[in-house]
């Protein structure tokens, strides 16, 4: 799956635990120490109520299908079309992009709402993707 | 801001739109920009205000020879032109200048002087949405649609006849890059782009340009043109990110541009006479008819289905054939703006007879921004 060609990305300050996360087998989220609030992406501040009081927590890596397009052309380097680009609503509330992996890339097998859970899946060796697979069970 | 203060005295496309292999991109937008000084009868050291976007003020200023004493480089995408009027009305009021150019123009599919759109590695865009393999606007801006197509109840006919209406208005146009018509079946059996979209159902990839002259209302009754009033303004961003946006139902910027519009214009949905959403895909109308408030999303599909939006419909809708089949530089707010001023002069290729009132809804990015505007010819 994890082809040197894939746009890699690269961590900032405030996204770095985030990545350190993935590596080490983790998804990672922010919750406001103020407010409850769980967000996505990473900033050191509650884009909700702005307290800078926020803490680094391990995320259950379990989420549903809330949407999706399976692209055929043009493909982005790296990827071998027809592949899903998907948006995956996470159990603690925040959504985040990425691909659905151990299934067909077709409207049948991708069902809304059907559960999800995360897997790492290293890039090189300082980056790991978090991808999605149909959750078992 | 106060109704029918200032006006659009001269608008212009560029002399071809399509392909315009002769043209640099900022080539493009001094055609447009000399097109429209001579539909206002002005000379370009009239101008005292500028805006555009992507290609810089500072660029096109000195391109143009132009010394203004305003100006705005609001680039959020393809509504900034939108952003651009309501800015210049609320300039030209507060007397911050009182002629204002707006310029836009795409080298989109000859690609010369245009810098290619990139997404840094380090941006959230780059970190959060690139490695997942999205790859232009085909494979980001439809990512909504299974989700509300699931929540409304709107089926892949309903999307595919959205092409199908437009085209039979681009049919009337003879400036419209795709004039043919086409139906449910051929948009449905059209090469598949990004699942649930077919080629059909995305915008085209033009050259062109257009610009806009505005002036103060007092002012405007001394140009050639009949005076193309703005009624109503609204604007909003949301993010950059489509993964992101609060609901896949509805878009945020949508919501907010388009009621502040109707509030400050003072009308309800059934005095529109005339109606521009901007389609980069065939999604969008739904969107835009639903979060404006023309009816819940429910009906959305349904209501352009039933052909309402076609031409002889109630609801005149993407008169120009759209994005879909009109043209598409890139940033196709221009264009609908345009469209919207055609048709309150009554000089439209497929003129609403009639038509005193004209709302034109754009979108920036994909749902990233949003702006409205109100037009009419009474004052
Ligand atoms: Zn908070």
């Amino acid at each position: 799956m994890a082809e040197p060609m894939r746009a890699r990305p690269k961590p900032t300050p405030e996204t770095q635990h985030f990545w350190d996360g993935t590596k080490a087998g983790e998804l990672r989220l922010q919750r406001c120490d103020s407010c409850a609030h769980v967000y996505f992406p990473p900033r050191p501040f509650c884009p909700s109520c702005a307290s800078r009081k926020v803490s680094i927590f391990k995320a259950s890596g379990k989420g549903t299908l809330y949407s999706y397009v399976i692209n055929h052309r043009p493909a982005a380097p790296g990827f071998t079309p027809p592949y899903a680009i998907a948006v995956v609503a996470l159990e603690e509330g925040p959504r985040m992009m990425s691909n659905i992996t151990g299934c067909p890339q077709t409207p049948v097998a991708l069902e809304l709402d059907m559960p999800l859970e995360v897997t790492f899946e290293p890039l090189d060796a300082q980056i790991t993707l978090p991808l999605f697979r149909p959750a078992k069970g | 801001m106060r109704r029918n203060q200032v006006a659009v005295v001269g608008a212009a496309e560029t002399t071809e739109l399509g392909v315009i292999p002769t043209m640099s991109q900022i080539q493009l937008h001094a055609d447009a920009a000399l097109n429209a000084i001579a539909d206002a009868g002005l000379k370009l050291s009239d101008i005292d205000g500028f805006a555009t976007a992507v290609e810089t003020p500072q660029q096109m200023c000195h391109y143009l020879g132009i010394t203004p004493t305003w100006v705005d480089g609001t680039s959020v995408g393809g509504c900034s032109f939108m952003l651009h009027v309501r800015h210049a009305a609320a300039a030209i009021e507060a007397g911050l200048c009182k002629t204002v150019l707006i310029t836009h123009a795409e080298s989109g599919k000859s690609m010369i002087g245009k810098q290619p759109r990139s997404i840094p590695a380090d941006s959230l865009q780059g970190q959060f949405e690139a490695p997942f393999g999205v790859y232009g606007p085909p494979s980001m801006f439809p990512i909504p649609v299974l989700r509300y197509m699931k929540t409304y109840g709107i089926t892949h006919e309903q999307l595919a006849m959205v092409a199908v209406v437009q085209r039979e208005w681009a049919a009337r146009n003879p400036r419209a890059m795709m004039k043919d018509p086409i139906t449910v079946d051929d948009v449905l059996n059209s090469r598949m782009i990004a699942y649930p979209f077919r080629l059909l159902q995305c915008c085209l990839v033009t050259d062109g340009g257009g610009a806009l002259i505005l002036t103060s209302a007092d002012r405007a009754k001394d140009f050639p043109r009949k005076p193309v009033y703005i009624l109503g303004t609204g604007e909003s961003v949301e993010t950059p990110m489509v993964s992101q946006m609060e609901t896949f139902t509805s878009s945020r910027a949508f919501k907010v541009a388009g009621p502040l519009a109707f509030k400050e214009a003072g009308i309800t949905h059934a005095d529109v006479d005339h109606l521009m959403i901007y389609d980069a895909f065939a999604h969008l109308p739904l969107f835009g008819l639903g979060d404006l408030g023309f009816m819940p999303h429910e009906e959305t599909g349904p209501f352009i289905a039933a052909g309402h939006t076609r031409p002889g419909g109630k609801l005149p809708l993407n008169t120009n054939g759209g994005g879909l089949s009109y043209m598409h530089s890139g940033m196709y707010g221009m264009y609908a703006l345009q469209e919207s001023v055609r048709q309150m002069r009554g000089i439209a290729p497929a003129q609403v007879p009639g038509a005193k009132i004209s709302v034109c809804h754009g979108v920036g990015g994909m749902f990233a921004a949003s702006g409205t505007i109100i037009f009419t010819n009474e004052r």
